[in-house]
C-alpha cells in the first residue's frame, strides 16, 4: 500500500533480536508515517521495550532491515539515532533535575558567545520553544522544582527540538493525572500536525483511542497485528494483546467476599501529626478493604502508618484484642502484616538480587539471620510462586531488575505470600502493569481473601476498586472522610465521597 | 562451582599473570625450601606479607557490601598492635594481650558501626574520625615509641609456623573461613547484600538494617585488629606511627580488584582475598626486580590500571565486539521488500 | 599499668592542650620551646633530653606540643612573646611561612634558635642560630666505617628512607661519597623501606632471596635503625647470622639497635643525637651573659657507636626513648 505514496517515514522489516536464552523479537515489521501517532502495545515481555531500544540504537538488531524515508539505516548507538532525527522520552524523566529548564533543553548544545555559554540567549530560546507549546514556566528554575508532568513536557520539547522526525514516547503518561495527560496530548497533536511520526507506548487503552491513528500489537516478541485505530474495537484489541478470551479476565461481576470473618486487627484513634489525621479502622479476616482518594490524599500514608514505616504518635493498635507495638516494619511483620509498596523500584525490589532471593527475603528476615532457609527450600518456595503467580522469568536466579514491571510486582507479592501474612497491604498493585498481569493480580486478590487473608488495597482505578472491595475507605486531604460498604460501592459513590457530598462529581475517568 | 570459577576468572588470570611476571624477572620465584621449620621462598613471602591486607580486605568487603567504607582499619591495626605489645610488656600473658587487642578492635568497629547505623553519619566521614584519632590513641598507648617485646607466644603470631606454614597465612585463611561461615552459611550475607543494594526496600521487607550494619563494621574492626597483632608480632614491636599506615587504601583496592562494587551489594570474599594477594605479588615482584625505588609507585599504578581495565565493563564490551567481528552473524539480505 | 597511665596522659594532654609543662625551678632564664609533636621515638626523646638539659642548667623550659601543625607553633610562639620569655626554641614542622611570627619575636628582642631543622627565609637575622645535625655527614661516617671494616671490598644492599625525603637523599649521598673511592665497594641493591621496621623487614626478605639466599651480600646499610631492626629479623629468619654473615651499619642510635649490638646482631650505628637543646642552651647562656653571637649553624656531633659500648649505651638511653 505504501508503493503509491511517498516512502514511509520509518519502515522496519523482519527485525529480530535475541538475548541469551530469549528471543526478544522475531520477524517484526513496523511502519510509521509522517504525521501519525502510532500506538505500540503489548503485555509486559511482548517486546515493546526491545523494539524501542533497537529503534534508538541501544540494541543492535540481529536481523532485518531499517529504512528511514526510503534510505537504509544502521544504528550503532543512541547518538546515531539522534543524528537521524529519532528522539525518545521515557516514563522516568532522564534529564538532570538540578539544572535549569533551559540548561536541560540545550544540554550539550548550548548557544555560545565568544566561547562562553550565552545564558541569556539560551533562556530566551527555551522560553520561546516552550511558549510554542503553550507552556509558560520559569526556564531559569531548576527542572526538579517542577512536577513530573512539566518535566515530561520539557523532555518532549527537548526531544522534538533535537530530533524533529520521529518521537518515541515510552509510557510518558504513567504518572500523570487526567489534566496533565490532556496538556501532554495537546502537545503531541501539535507535533503530529508538524509532520512528526510519533510512536506511543502506554498501558492506558483510553489514551490509545483518544490519540492514536494506528495500533501495532506485539506478543511474545512477535507481531500480532497492525490496524487503524478506527478499525479495531476495544474488545478486539484486548483479545489481541492477551491472546485469550476477554471473559477470562472480566469474569462475573463483583461477588462480595465469602462474608466477613472475625476481627483481626483494629486501629483506634491512630494517626500522626502533620502526616495523617487520626482514624479508626477494623480489619476482619477474609475482607478486602479498598482505599481510595486522589493522589496525596493520604492513601499511601495510611499504609505506611499501618505497616510501621512511619511511627504513629497517637492512638493504638489491637491485634487479636491485645495492644501491639508498631514502631517499625519488623514489628508489623511480626504481627503478620505485609506491604507491597507503590514505588516498586526504590521501596520494593532489591534489584541486583535474584528472583529467588527477593521472594524469600521477608521470610528470611523474619526467621532471623542465624536460621538460613536451606538452599533447596528456597528453590522450592521460589519455584512454587513463580508457577502459581505465573512470574515470567527464564530462571529464578535472574536478577529481578531484569524482569518486566508486572513480573516484579508478582515477585513482590510472592515475597509476602511466602510469609503467609494475615493482613496484606497492596499500594497501587496494578500501576504500570499491562492488562494481562493486571487481571491476574485482581484474580489473585480475590483468591487470597477467599482463603481468609485480609487485604488493604490502595488504587487510583475506581473501576478496579469497585470490583474487589468489600468496603472502601475514602480519603481526602490526609483524612479518612468516608467508608462505603457492599452495595454502596460504585465509582460514582466513591467520587462523590472524595468530592464531598455537596460538590458535583467530576466527569473524569481517572482520578489521581 | 563452575559458575563460581567462571566469575573468578579475571582475578585468577591476573594473579597468574603477576606471578608469571615475577617468575620472568626472578627465575627462582617459585623455589621453596624449609628454613627453621618454616616454608621459605618468595612465593611464601607473597602469602605471608599479603596476610595483613588480606585480613583487612575481608572486613572491608563486608563494609563495602553494605554500601559503606571503613577508612579506619589502618589506625585500628596500630591500636591493636599497641594494646597487645603494651600488655605483654606489663607482664600479662600473650593470650590476655591478644584477647584484649581483639576486643579493642571489636570496640573500634562497633564505634564506627554506631556512627553509621544509629547516627546515620556517612561512612566515609564516620570512619575518617577514627582514622585520624586512632593513630593518636595508638601513640598515646605506646607513648610515641616503638614498643618492642620478647614474649615468644605473641611473636609466634607473626613469625611462627605450623606444619611449615607461616602463622599470618594460617590466621588469614582461618579468618576467611570463619567469615565465609558466618556470612554464607547463615543468611547474614544475603541480608548484607540486600541492604547494600536497597536499604529502604530491605527494611520494608523486615531486614534489621542497623544490626546488619553494626555486625559488618564490628567484624571489620575485628579483622583489622588481627592484622594489627600480626603486623606487630612480625617486627616484634608495636610501631604506632607506621603500623597499617595507608593500608586502608590497599584493602579497598583489594576489594575492588576482587570485583565487589564500591556501590555495595554483591560481595565476593574469596576474590577480595585474591585481590590482596595480587597486590602483594606485585609488591614482592617490584622488590625482587631491582627497579629503582622511585619507580615503585608508577609500576604499581600501571599494573592496577591494567587490572581494573581487564574487568571493567568497557573493555569487556570491547572484547565482545572483537569477538563479534570475527564471528559476525550474517544479516538478512538488504532490500528484502515486503509489500 | 601502662595502659592506664596512657589514658591519664590522654586526659592530661587534653586539659593542658597548648602551653604546658614548666620545669621545676625558675632561675634567671625562661625559654619557650615550640616542639613539633611526638611523631617518633626520636622526637619524644628529643623532648625528654631538652627538659633534662634545661634542668641541668637551671633554666625554666616551657615546652608546647604543636601536634604536627604549624598554626599551633605560631600560636605558641606568640604566646611565648606575650609572656616575655628570654629566648625561643623552635623545631619547625615545615620550612616556610615563619617570617611574620619570627619578625614579631625579633621586634620583642627575643632570640630564636632553630632545633633539628632549618627554615627557608630571605632574612637570616630572624634567628640567632640553628642547631642541626649534618645528615650527609652521617652517611659519610657510616660509609667510612664500612670501608675500613671490610678493607674496601664489599657488596652492599641499601635500605633507603622514604623516597624523596631529605634525610634519605642526604644519607645516601654521604654514603655514596665515602665508598666511591673504593673500587670494590658497590651497592648491589637499593630499595625504599620507608623508615619503618615492617618495610625494612619486607625489603630485606626480598634482597636475601634475590641475592642467592643472602650469600652475595657482604653488608646492609640502612638509613635508619628501625629499618635495620626489621632487616636483622629477616636475616635471622633466612638462617643467616646478622653481624657476622652479613654486616650491618645504620643511623640514628635508638636503644633497640644497641640491644642488637649487645646481642652481636648488629655492628655499628651513627648517632643522630636527640640532644639539640644542650648546645642551643649553651649558646643562649653565652649570648645573654656577654653578648657572644654564636655561628649561624651549630652542627651536632655524628658519633659512631660500636658493640663494645652497646650495653652501657642501651642502659643510658632506654629511658629517653
Amino acid at each position: 500500500m505504501n508503493s503509491a505514496r511517498q516512502p514511509a517515514l520509518l519502515d522496519l522489516r523482519g527485525i529480530a533480536k535475541s538475548f541469551p536464552g530469549v528471543h526478544a523479537l522475531s520477524d517484526v515489521d513496523f511502519t510509521l508515517h509522517k504525521g501519525e501517532v502510532h500506538a505500540l502495545l503489548g503485555e509486559n515481555g511482548a517486546g515493546k521495550s526491545t523494539l524501542i531500544k533497537v529503534l534508538t540504537g541501544i540494541h543492535r538488531r540481529d536481523a532485518g532491515t531499517m529504512h528511514l524515508e526510503g534510505q537504509p539505516i544502521d544504528l550503532h548507538d543512541p547518538a546515531d539515532a539522534q543524528r537521524l532525527g529519532i528522539g525518545t522520552v521515557y516514563q522516568e524523566v532522564n534529564l538532570l533535575p538540578n539544572l535549569t529548564v533551559a540548561e536541560n533543553i540545550y544540554l550539550g548544545r548550548q548557544p555560545t558567545r565568544l566561547g562562553f555559554v550565552d545564558r541569556r540567549r539560551m533562556a530566551r530560546d527555551a522560553r520561546a520553544l516552550l511558549a510554542g507549546y503553550g507552556l509558560d514556566i520559569d526556564v531559569n528554575a531548576a527542572l526538579g522544582d517542577f512536577s513530573v508532568a512539566v518535566q515530561q513536557l520539557v523532555a518532549i520539547a527537548r526531544a522534538a527540538d533535537l530530533s524533529a522526525r520521529i518521537l518515541i514516547l515510552d509510557e510518558p503518561t504513567a504518572s500523570l493525572d487526567a489534566q496533565e495527560v490532556a496538556t501532554m496530548f495537546a502537545m503531541v497533536r501539535q507535533l503530529k500536525a508538524q509532520g512528526l511520526g510519533i510512536v506511543f507506548v502506554t498501558h492506558f487503552l483510553d489514551q490509545v483511542y483518544e490519540i492514536a491513528n494506528r495500533i501495532t500489537v506485539l506478543r511474545n516478541g512477535r507481531l500480532v497485528g497492525s490496524h487503524a485505530t478506527a478499525d479495531l474495537p476495544r474488545l478486539d484489541l484486548v483479545r489481541l494483546m492477551l491472546g485469550k478470551e476477554l471473559a477470562e479476565i472480566e469474569s462475573a461481576d463483583h461477588a462480595h467476599g465469602p462474608g466477613r470473618g472475625g476481627l483481626c486487627a483494629s486501629f483506634r484513634d491512630f494517626g500522626k501529626r502533620r502526616y495523617l489525621a487520626p482514624f479508626d479502622l477494623d480489619i476482619h479476616e477474609g475482607e478486602v478493604i479498598g482505599i481510595a482518594g486522589l493522589l496525596g490524599s493520604g492513601r499511601t500514608e495510611t499504609a505506611k502508618l499501618i505497616f510501621g514505616i512511619e511511627r504513629a504518635d497517637r492512638g493504638e493498635v489491637l491485634v487479636d484484642g491485645a495492644s501491639a507495638r508498631l514502631a517499625a516494619p519488623r514489628d508489623a511483620i511480626a504481627l503478620g502484616f505485609g506491604f507491597c509498596p507503590e514505588d516498586r523500584k526504590t521501596e520494593g525490589i532489591v534489584g541486583e538480587l535474584s528472583v529467588r532471593e527477593n521472594i524469600i527475603l521477608a521470610l528470611q528476615a523474619r526467621r532471623g539471620w542465624i536460621k538460613p532457609i536451606p538452599a533447596a527450600e528456597q528453590k522450592r518456595i521460589a519455584e512454587e510462586f513463580v508457577r502459581r503467580l505465573d512470574i515470567r522469568t527464564t530462571d529464578i536466579e535472574k536478577p529481578i531488575e531484569l524482569l518486566s514491571g508486572g513480573n516484579q510486582q508478582k515477585a513482590l507479592l510472592a515475597r509476602w505470600l511466602a510469609t503467609n501474612p494475615r493482613i496484606l497491604i497492596l499500594d497501587e498493585p496494578t500501576r504500570g502493569i499491562d492488562v494481562g498481569a493486571h487481571a491476574e493480580i485482581i484474580r489473585l486478590i480475590r483468591e487470597l481473601c477467599g482463603r481468609g487473608m485480609s487485604l488493604l488495597v490502595i488504587s487510583s482505578e475506581l473501576d478496579e476498586i469497585t470490583v474487589y472491595s468489600d468496603r472502601v475507605v475514602v480519603l481526602a486531604d490526609r483524612r479518612h472522610v468516608g467508608e462505603l460498604r457492599a452495595a454502596e460501592i460504585s465509582p460514582r459513590s466513591i467520587m462523590a465521597a472524595i468530592a464531598g457530598t455537596d460538590a458535583p462529581v467530576a466527569q473524569q475517568e481517572r482520578p489521581a | 562451582m563452575t559458575r563460581h570459577l567462571k566469575a573468578a576468572a579475571p582475578q585468577l588470570a591476573a594473579l597468574f599473570l603477576v606471578l608469571l611476571a615475577n617468575w620472568i624477572v626472578f627465575p627462582e620465584f617459585f623455589h621453596i625450601r624449609v628454613q627453621d621449620g618454616r616454608l621459605y621462598g618468595s612465593l611464601v613471602d607473597v602469602f605471608n606479607r599479603g596476610a595483613p591486607v588480606a585480613l583487612l580486605a575481608i572486613g572491608m568487603t563486608l563494609v563495602i557490601a553494605t554500601r559503606g567504607i571503613d577508612l579506619s582499619v589502618g589506625a585500628v591495626m596500630a591500636i591493636a598492635g599497641a594494646t597487645a605489645a603494651t600488655l605483654v610488656n606489663d607482664g600479662h600473658g600473650a593470650m590476655t594481650a591478644i584477647a584484649a587487642a581483639l576486643a579493642v578492635g571489636l570496640l573500634c568497629g562497633l564505634w564506627n558501626g554506631i556512627l553509621v547505623a544509629l547516627l546515620d553519619i556517612q561512612p566515609i566521614i564516620a570512619t575518617l574520625i577514627l582514622m585520624v584519632a586512632g593513630r593518636g590513641i595508638a601513640q598515646l598507648i605506646t607513648e610515641g615509641q616503638i614498643v618492642t617485646f620478647v614474649d615468644p607466644a605473641l611473636i609466634f603470631m607473626g613469625s611462627g609456623a605450623i606444619a611449615g606454614i607461616p602463622m599470618p597465612v594460617i590466621l588469614a585463611f582461618l579468618a576467611l573461613c570463619v567469615t565465609l561461615f558466618l556470612y554464607r552459611r547463615t543468611a547474614l550475607g544475603l541480608l548484607t547484600e540486600a541492604i547494600g543494594i536497597n536499604r529502604r526496600a530491605s527494611a520494608y521487607a523486615g531486614v534489621n538494617a542497623r544490626a546488619v550494619l553494626l555486625v559488618a563494621y564490628a567484624w571489620c574492626g575485628l579483622t583489622a585488629s588481627l592484622a594489627g597483632i600480626i603486623a606487630a608480632a612480625d617486627i616484634k614491636g608495636a610501631d604506632a606511627n607506621n603500623a597499617g599506615l595507608w593500608l586502608e587504601l590497599d584493602a579497598i583496592l583489594a576489594v575492588v580488584i576482587g570485583g565487589t562494587s564500591l556501590f555495595g551489594g554483591r560481595f565476593r570474599l574469596v576474590l577480595s582475598f585474591v585481590g590482596a594477594l595480587i597486590i602483594q605479588a606485585m609488591n614482592t615482584g617490584i622488590l625482587l626486580s631491582g627497579f629503582k625505588p622511585e619507580f615503585n609507585l608508577i609500576v604499581k599504578a600501571f599494573v592496577i590500571l591494567v587490572l581494573l581495565l581487564m574487568q571493567s565493563g568497557a573493555s569487556g564490551a570491547l572484547l565482545d565486539r572483537l569477538a563479534l567481528i570475527r564471528s559476525r552473524p550474517r544479516l538478512a539480505p538488504e532490500g528484502k521488500e515486503v509489500s | 599499668m601502662t595502659l592506664i597511665r596512657s589514658l591519664r596522659r590522654l586526659l592530661a594532654a587534653t586539659a593542658l592542650s597548648a602551653v604546658a609543662l614548666s620545669a621545676a625551678h625558675a632561675e634567671d632564664l625562661t625559654i619557650g620551646f615550640s616542639q613539633i609533636g611526638s611523631e617518633s621515638g626520636w622526637r619524644a626523646a628529643e623532648t625528654k633530653v631538652s627538659k633534662i638539659e634545661a634542668d641541668k642548667r637551671g633554666i625554666d623550659l616551657k615546652i608546647a606540643d604543636a601536634q604536627q601543625k604549624q598554626e599551633n607553633q605560631i600560636k605558641a610562639i606568640r604566646s611565648f612573646i606575650a609572656q616575655g620569655v628570654d629566648a625561643i626554641f623552635l623545631a619547625p614542622v615545615v620550612a616556610t611561612g615563619w617570617d611574620a611570627v619570627l619578625a614579631e619575636a625579633k621586634e620583642a628582642e627575643i632570640p630564636v634558635v632553630l632545633l633539628d631543622r632549618t627554615i627557608d627565609t630571605p632574612d637570616e637575622s630572624l634567628y640567632l642560630t640553628a642547631v642541626t645535625s649534618d645528615t650527609v655527614y652521617e652517611g659519610k661516617v657510616a660509609g667510612e666505617w664500612l670501608a675500613e671494616k671490610t678493607a674496601g671490598k664489599c657488596a652492599i644492599v641499601e635500605l633507603q628512607g622514604t623516597v624523596g625525603s631529605s634525610p634519605a637523599i642526604n644519607r645516601k649521598k654521604g654514603f655514596d661519597e665515602a665508598i666511591a673511592v673504593h673500587a670494590e665497594m658497590k651497592i648491589i641493591r637499593t630499595q625504599s623501606g620507608d623508615f619503618t621496621r615492617a618495610k625494612g623487614k619486607e625489603v630485606m626478605e626480598s634482597f636475601l632471596k634475590a641475592e642467592n639466599g643472602g650469600k652475595n651480600i657482604c653488608a646492609v646499610y640502612a638509613h635508619n635503625d628501625d629499618m635495620m631492626i626489621g632487616a636483622i629479623q629477616a636475616i635471622k629468619e633466612a638462617g643467616l647470622k646478622p653481624g657476622s654473615d652479613i654486616l650491618t651499619i645504620s643511623i640514628d642510635a635508638v636503644p633497640d639497635i644497641f640491644k642488637a649490638m649487645a646481642d652481636g646482631e648488629a655492628n655499628a650505628t651513627v648517632e643522630l643525637t636527640p640532644n639539640m637543646a644542650g648546645p642551643a642552651l649553651d649558646a643562649i647562656i653565652a649570648y645573654k651573659k656577654d653578648g657572644t653571637v654564636p655561628p649561624k649553624w651549630i652542627q651536632t656531633e655524628s658519633r659512631l657507636y660500636l658493640p663494645d659500648t652497646a650495653a652501657a649505651e642501651y642502659d643510658a638511653r632506654k629511658d629517653l626513648y
